[in-house]
């Protein structure tokens, strides 16, 4: 397990609006890496809150402004509007999904949700469940790489039958150990029967998803929300965060050691104080390998939320944040990477198949001795050629990824091309699956 | 009508047929597979995004209703 802490900044409320305490899904400090039973959850937020119908929770919701946690901060109240709009229309019912296949291996938040606060999770699948009136609820996991996660959803499982907590029965499934099964097109194709890779939309799965029905898929932080929300209402979500950017989140943040800590933040939490002061000649990764690499002291002076990340070209994601170390090549811990996302390729379209062993391999190049000055331009030219032409954002996100790292590691590159680096160390910071192999049956 | 071209680049296997037919709306790649122009089809352009349409070999490439 990770090391899990609350509030690791100094003075909240020196700049957070209102009088939010954190963290609000974590345990508090103090009370240590254990799950929370069912007792000790109850005994924390109350029962669950039932509306005794479908929708109503949609307008808190809104009024709440939670977005989706992972990844694309989509406003939540519109996906649940349209499967139930979807639903009404089509005479259909639909079926929700708790999206928990957190793919990215440089974040463990998920991973760590599910296992210190799995009734949280389960509360919102229920609440999420009732708001778009589905009769079916699907958990949907990766295997946890420390924890055997799977048994302790069945417990939870139990506990929460045997007192009459559900009303919709939640099924468990498992995702495939690659970095695409938790893409929600992935997703209803694998729980079809098929393979977990992307398939083409339209139609939206919100409209047409697993055997037809209108699908919400939400990820399982997101739905820890919701049933936070359900139980205190919008204007308590809204207590910490921005007035654009509202309530908290899971970060999973790397410092110079390279131990992954878990812990709930603001949004709008300046990252000099997730990451302390910049190390000079360093840089900071923000939003995983489809995310964006920035130099540390232009880091260090953003905040945690979209409004301020976005006009540095990057985005806040699931709360990936990741100090490389000054020791370290980012050159070459970028090549790890980039490898890795090229054979995660579910290689079904022209442009991903050809463009990322391309990139990969020049990208290689680039971090070995003596690349070829054209080697950067060629970089530059497939990750343009790439993007907007997949049927995911698989291509689109090595390719910022890419790009990011050619301009923030410029200098470093220069050297490259004079036969020489600054890295120190050869030790590999950033942490890559090495399970890669691609078969059929890794797929399914 | 305002209609616009469409790859599913999942059936796209790059046989470039469109391309040969509708050189000003679509080119290809240095793979071989098309890139589309995004804009709705100019007048006078429908008839030859038709068959460009309906000579995909996959059926990949498609008319949308803008």
């Amino acid at each position: 397990m990770t090391a899990v802490t609350s509030q690791e900044f100094s003075d909240p409320a020196s700049w957070v609006p209102g009088a939010g305490e954190l963290p609000r899904l974590l345990p508090p400090a103090g009370a240590g890496k254990q799950a929370q039973d069912l007792m000790t959850h109850l005994a924390r937020y109350g029962r669950l809150p039932y509306r005794e119908r479908t929708g109503t929770l949609i307008n808190d919701l809104e009024a709440a402004g939670l977005t989706g946690r992972g990844g694309a901060a989509f406003p939540v109240h519109r996906k649940l509007a349209a499967v139930l709009a979807a639903a009404d229309r089509r005479r259909k019912i639909p079926t929700v999904i708790a999206n928990g296949a957190e793919s990215e291996p440089a974040s463990d938040k998920d991973a760590t949700l599910l296992w210190l606060a799995p009734h949280l999770v389960l509360d919102g699948l229920q609440l999420a469940a009732e708001a778009v009136g589905a009769q079916t609820a699907i958990l949907y996991t990766h295997a946890d790489r420390e924890h055997d996660v799977g048994k302790r959803l069945q417990q939870a499982l139990r506990e929460r039958h045997a007192v009459g907590a559900d009303r919709v029965p939640v099924q468990l499934a498992l995702a495939p150990p690659r970095f695409l099964a938790g893409q929600e097109t992935a997703l209803v194709s694998h729980l079809a029967g098929g393979p977990a890779i992307p398939t083409f939309t339209p139609p939206r799965i919100t409209e047409r998803g697993l055997a037809g029905a209108p699908t919400l898929v939400q990820n399982v932080e997101t739905l820890a929300h919701l049933a936070l929300i359900a139980r205190r209402g919008p204007g308590w979500f809204r207590a910490v965060g921005t007035r654009h950017e509202p309530g908290s989140m899971l970060a999973t943040v790397r410092r110079a050691d390279g131990r992954p800590r878990i812990t709930e933040v603001p949004l709008g939490m300046p990252l000099r104080d997730l990451l302390g002061d910049p190390q000079p000649e360093s840089a900071v990764l923000i939003g995983g390998y489809h995310g964006t690499w920035l130099p540390a002291a232009r880091a260090a002076a953003l905040t945690l939320e979209n409004r301020s990340l976005e006009p540095a070209g990057a985005r806040v994601g699931a709360g990936i944040v990741i100090s490389l170390p000054a020791d370290r090549c980012g050159l070459v811990e970028t090549a790890n990477a980039v490898r890795y996302l090229a054979l995660e390729s579910a290689g079904q379209c022209g442009p991903c198949l050809n463009g990322l062993p391309r990139m990969a391999s020049a990208f290689a190049e680039l971090a070995g001795g003596r690349p070829r000055p054209q080697t950067r331009a060629d970089l530059e030219r497939w990750a343009g050629l790439v993007t907007g032409r997949g049927a995911c954002h698989h291509p689109d996100g090595t390719a910022r990824f890419v790009r990011s790292a050619l301009v923030t590691f410029a200098a470093e590159a220069d050297r490259h091309e004079r036969g020489r680096c600054s890295a120190t160390s050869a030790r590999p910071f950033l942490p890559i699956p090495t399970s890669s192999a691609r078969t059929a049956e890794d797929w399914t | 009508m305002n209609e616009k071209l469409l790859v599913n680049p999942i059936e796209c296997e790059g046989h470039g047929a469109c391309a040969e037919l509708l050189p000003e709306l679509i080119t290809l790649d240095e793979w071989g597979y098309p890139i589309v122009d995004p804009r709705p089809i100019g007048p006078g352009m429908e008839r030859h995004a038709r068959k460009a349409v309906s000579a995909c070999p996959t059926l990949a490439l498609r008319l949308l209703r803008g």
